[in-house]
């Protein structure tokens, strides 16, 4: 099966300053992917990162 | 007029002077007793039969005060047998036909197609692609593995069988010259797990399905059709002939249920429903009937054919997945149900808006509920300022399953989001 192509991820926090999910750029496009292990974008990217090489950026 | 049949006979006694052209009227001759009673005895025989009719069976109450009565319409067009199941059925079941006169019971609730846009009607991303993935169709998604110089075309089609508007059509313009052993091209529907409990899998009572679609291609022969089960990681892969080419032709498949792979209750992938167009060897085997342990060999029929060795189009429509062993008629829905179905899994368009909540000009917030709940938060993609602010929404938008909590840094915006839940 086709993998997602995740070229860029990095957290975004809530105003409290909480994670509250990842902006990632996807097959070239930038999504929003809520911190829900049933969500196929976050499970790629949970996959991406673990792969060497790869992180999820902290939040700005 | 002679009495031939039943239906000749009269109710009223003096009417009643011949059977059979056998002379009964007073002062006949003793020898006619015998042919009589002949000619009345092949009458019943032919009404027991079938070879002749009645007008109407009369099934009378204890008393015969009153009677059920069933009959024939007043003009049958063609002689029509229907015929009973055996047994009594189960509580809420009723009679269905198989279209050819065969009766079976069949549970009411089962007459849900477990396939969600079946009939391909809805295409919220769009009506073409050259992608594989979610493209074209709401839940329908084409994959393809190692293949070289494949090039294909999804699509939402308006060729389709009478009866229907739509079709997923996949086009072959670019051939694989060689179907290596990582090869394949397979189109999917999964099927959310907790819609699927009522099957009772990996029970001795696990349900049988029907499996049923409208299919043509460019290119006869067995094609590969598999149901994966992704709890247990359990499969059963089985065939379907299409023996004319660029021709509509109606599949209904039975599938026993499996009595030993369970669904989880959640909103995972319960079931995948794969079509698989080509298949190279890493990916195909000989099959055995059934459900069984999943290994890549079992995915597809080493038989089948290699629809991408060559251009060609593939259609299909009106795939209709039900509980039971009876072949349903397709199950239409309006486009308003099946949109919101689809939604659940995907959803454009949905708009943003937030507005200055302080006296600091420079803070904005909103929530929303989306119309549909979504099965799990979904991704968002969001796109456009709109016509409210001079900037796209670049704060925090917090998504669950059934809305958005927005907080933002400009005074007001306004943004499209595309959301996506899909499995």
């Amino acid at each position: 099966m086709d993998a997602m192509i995740i070229t860029n991820a990095q957290y975004y926090n809530d105003p409290d300053g909480n994670q509250a999910g990842v902006i990632a750029t996807i097959d070239g496009t930038e999504m929003y992917v809520p911190l829900d292990t049933a969500n196929r974008h976050y499970a790629a990217i949970i996959e991406w990162a673990s792969q060497e090489g790869n992180t999820i950026a902290d939040a700005d | 007029m002679p009495k031939d049949k039943l239906t000749d006979y009269s109710a009223t006694n003096a009417s009643n002077t011949d059977v059979g052209g056998v002379n009964i009227d007073e002062g006949m001759l003793p020898s006619g007793v015998n042919n009589a009673i002949r000619e009345v005895l092949t009458h019943l025989k032919n009404f027991a039969s079938g070879t002749d009719g009645i007008d109407v069976l009369s099934l009378a109450d204890d008393d015969a005060s009153a009677a059920m009565k069933i009959q024939a319409p007043a003009s049958v067009t063609a002689d029509t047998t229907l015929t009973l199941p055996d047994g009594d059925g189960d509580d809420g079941q009723a009679l269905v036909t198989d279209g050819s006169g065969t009766l079976s019971w069949a549970s009411l609730h089962s007459a849900k197609n477990l396939i969600i846009n079946g009939a391909m009607q809805v295409a919220q991303r769009g009506t073409s692609s050259t992608s594989t993935g979610y493209q074209t169709v709401d839940r329908f998604r084409v994959d393809k593995n190692n293949v070289a110089q494949l090039v294909f075309t999804q699509s939402q089609s308006t060729t389709a069988p009478d009866g229907f508007s739509n079709s997923l059509k996949i086009e072959v313009t670019t051939a694989e010259t060689t179907l290596d052993a990582a090869d394949y091209l397979v189109f999917t529907q999964r099927i959310e797990a907790q819609n699927l409990q009522h099957l009772n899998y990996g029970a001795s009572s696990a349900k049988s399905l029907t499996l049923s679609f409208w299919v043509r291609s460019s290119l006869t022969g067995k094609y590969s059709v598999n149901i994966y089960s992704e709890d247990g990681n359990r499969v059963n892969t089985l065939s379907f002939n299409i023996s004319t080419a660029d021709t509509w032709e109606y599949i209904s498949i039975q599938i026993d249920g499996d009595t030993a792979g369970t669904i989880n209750n959640d909103n995972g992938a319960g079931l995948n429903l794969n079509f698989v167009l080509a298949a190279g060897s890493t990916f195909s085997g000989t099959i055995t009937s059934g459900w069984q342990a999943y290994t890549n060999a079992k995915y597809a029929h080493s038989d089948q054919v290699n629809f991408i060795a060559q251009t060609g189009t593939f259609y299909i429509t009106g795939i209709q997945l039900t509980v039971g062993d009876v072949d349903l008629p397709f199950i239409h829905e309006s486009y308003a149900e099946n949109l919101a179905k689809c939604q659940r899994y995907y959803q454009k368009d949905f708009r943003l808006v937030a507005w200055n909540v302080s006296t600091n000009a420079s803070t904005s917030a909103s929530l929303g509920n989306f119309p549909v709940v979504m099965r799990s938060a979904p991704s968002a993609v969001r796109t456009g300022s709109g016509a409210l602010t001079s900037t796209a929404p670049s704060s925090t938008v917090m998504y669950a399953e059934s809305g958005y909590i927005y907080s933002g840094t400009s005074n007001a915006c306004s943004s499209n989001l595309t959301l996506d839940a899909e499995l």
